[in-house]
């Protein structure tokens, strides 16, 4: 049991005063952003919630929110299975978990914009590995710079490339903290590998499961450097994901104004999703 | 060989292919990228990695970014120890929505804050200094870290800090010399997590410097689209940017697999 202490704030205060700087100043100076309307020079009008409603109205805004709900629920759906799948068939223990682990965390540690350049290098039609394989040694094909689709295949892919480890290793630490005698007993009663898998591995990975899906929820949701060094956006708007036409409305139109009241609504629908994610996840820590 | 573990070694290989091309590209000529197609480099050249390592523009970014990430990963790890502590063994008023606050901070989506944290870091004179990209990155960093840390701190038993009262241990000296030592494993994983995000943020550490601090990623994006489009030399640059983490992760091997269950496995 936990005590009572109130002093127990002095103890967080110097990570509240950090944090909060970091996040109220800039938080405060969007909400006054996206309740004016500016012609630069430093001149505001107070525009009430025109910006919001407008924003709610616009098919531009409906598309590219369109868009990001397609992209995160595409790598969820992929990267989720995909995950558990590797992680269940690696080797308990031995000398090869520790070679496996760090290769696999390698994608992760390179800088984003590395891996938006990198993805690039790696599917120049002509040029490059994975380009000239599709279009010179199997024949289809393939130009991220020209078609939608298969702009769509190569962020995905690099998605998958780039994240599915991390769904790999929490899985992973939920399987090795099962203890061998819950294996032995299910031996004994003669279970198969499918129920082994539903009624004792998938229980145990239950919490870091539900960690891994909330953090790639929010991080893909807030993606932006990745996609936007790999397609710019295009061909055309077909990958313009949220962040990318929020940046595209704030610093290339200077619309200072639509862009902030964008901003919070995006903040706002990040929040409501994890919210729900943490209040599940919180619900089984107290049983 | 097992039919099993033919699934880790396949994923291996895909993880490892855009990595290969990226290096192999970094020890080509820009005449031969261009020409065509090589599997392995024909001319193998090293000349992209000596314009990085003589050009001070370029090493200087790696200096940048290395340090502006060390000063974060110990801001981070400093202020969030006592945080999670308290998170973990008291409770008081306002506790839980201040952790839930906290984890919200890293929902934020970077492009969402770039100009008016340039605004604010502006205002207080911080500007291309290498303590604001440490201090900016504290927003997503330290809610991680005291994440992590509350996760390792509540798998040991408060047992522990009671016998040390009883002993006469004051708080400071328990802290450091009893407490600290049990969760080594911890404070390890969450510096490597603060390392890892800290190095792989670029837009925020871009939008808060312009000569003096700028990280190793601005660098590369600025060649990529002055100096026409020099394949080689970017793929040299992004292959060295792979070698700090690397060398971060292969330290915390043992401990990777608890702490990306963040402690609570």
């Amino acid at each position: 049991m936990k005590r009572d202490y109130q002093k127990g704030w002095f103890f967080v205060l110097p990570v509240l005063i950090l944090v909060a700087f970091n996040a109220l100043v800039p938080m405060m100076t969007v909400v006054n952003y996206s309740v004016q309307e500016t012609f630069g020079d430093n001149i505001f009008f107070w525009q009430g919630l025109d910006w919001f409603e407008q924003l709610l109205r616009s098919d531009r805004f409906h598309a590219a929110l369109g868009r990001q709900f397609l992209f995160t629920g595409m790598i969820l759906a992929i990267e989720v299975p995909l995950g558990i799948i590797i992680a269940l068939s690696m080797p308990r223990q031995g000398p090869w978990v520790p070679v496996c682990l760090v290769l696999m965390a390698l994608p992760m540690l390179i800088p984003w914009n590395v891996v938006g350049a990198m993805w690039n290098i790696f599917t120049l039609p002509d040029i490059g590995l994975l380009g000239y394989l599709m279009n010179h040694t199997l024949g289809i094909p393939y130009d991220m710079t020209q078609n939608p689709t298969a702009a769509w295949i190569t962020i995905i892919t690099m998605d998958v490339w780039h994240w599915t480890s991390l769904v790999v290793l929490l899985a992973y630490a939920g399987l090795v903290s099962i203890p061998d005698a819950y294996y032995q007993a299910a031996k004994i009663d003669g279970a198969s590998g499918w129920s082994v898998f539903r009624y004792i591995q998938l229980p145990k990975m239950k919490t870091v499961l539900t960690i891994a899906i909330l953090l790639r929820f929010m991080d893909s949701f807030n993606i932006y450097t990745e996609p936007f060094v790999l397609t710019g956006g295009g061909p055309g708007n077909s990958t313009t994901l949220l962040s990318i036409d929020l940046v595209k409305i704030a610093l290339g139109q200077f619309d200072l104004g639509p862009a902030a009241a964008m901003s919070l609504i995006y903040f706002a629908i990040t929040l409501l999703v994890s919210w729900v994610f943490y209040t599940l996840m919180t619900k089984d820590d107290a049983k | 060989m097992k039919k099993r573990s033919l699934i880790p070694i396949l994923y291996i290989l895909f993880l490892m292919l855009p990595i290969y091309w990226l290096i192999a590209m970094s020890f080509k000529t820009t005449n031969e990228i261009l020409s065509g197609f090589s599997l392995f480099p024909q001319t193998f050249t090293t000349e992209n990695y000596k314009t990085i390592f003589t050009d001070p523009t370029w090493y200087w970014g790696y200096i940048n970014s290395i340090f502006y990430v060390s000063l974060n990963t110990v801001i981070s790890i400093t202020v969030a120890l006592p945080a999670a502590y308290a998170f973990s063994r008291f409770r008081f008023l306002g506790d839980k929505q201040l952790f839930f606050w906290l984890l919200t901070n890293r929902m934020a989506p970077a492009a969402v804050f770039a100009l008016p944290f340039f605004q604010l870091y502006s205002a207080v004179g911080l500007f291309d200094t290498h303590i604001a990209v440490a201090l900016a990155h504290c927003l997503f960093n330290i809610p991680l870290a005291v994440w992590i840390l509350e996760g390792f701190m509540s798998g040991i038993p408060k047992e522990l800090d009671e016998t040390a009262y009883v002993d006469g241990y004051s708080f400071p000296r328990f802290f450091t010399k009893i407490f600290l030592p049990n969760i080594s494993a911890g404070v390890g994983v969450a510096a490597f997590f603060c390392f890892m995000f800290s190095w792989v943020e670029l837009l925020l550490a871009k939008t808060l410097t312009a000569v003096a601090a700028k990280p190793i990623a601005a660098t590369m994006t600025k060649t990529a689209s002055s100096a026409g489009y020099e394949l080689g030399l970017l793929a040299a640059a992004g292959t060295l940017t792979i070698i700090p983490g690397a060398i971060v992760i292969y330290f915390v091997r043992n401990y990777i697999a608890r702490g990306f269950a963040l402690g609570r496995v």
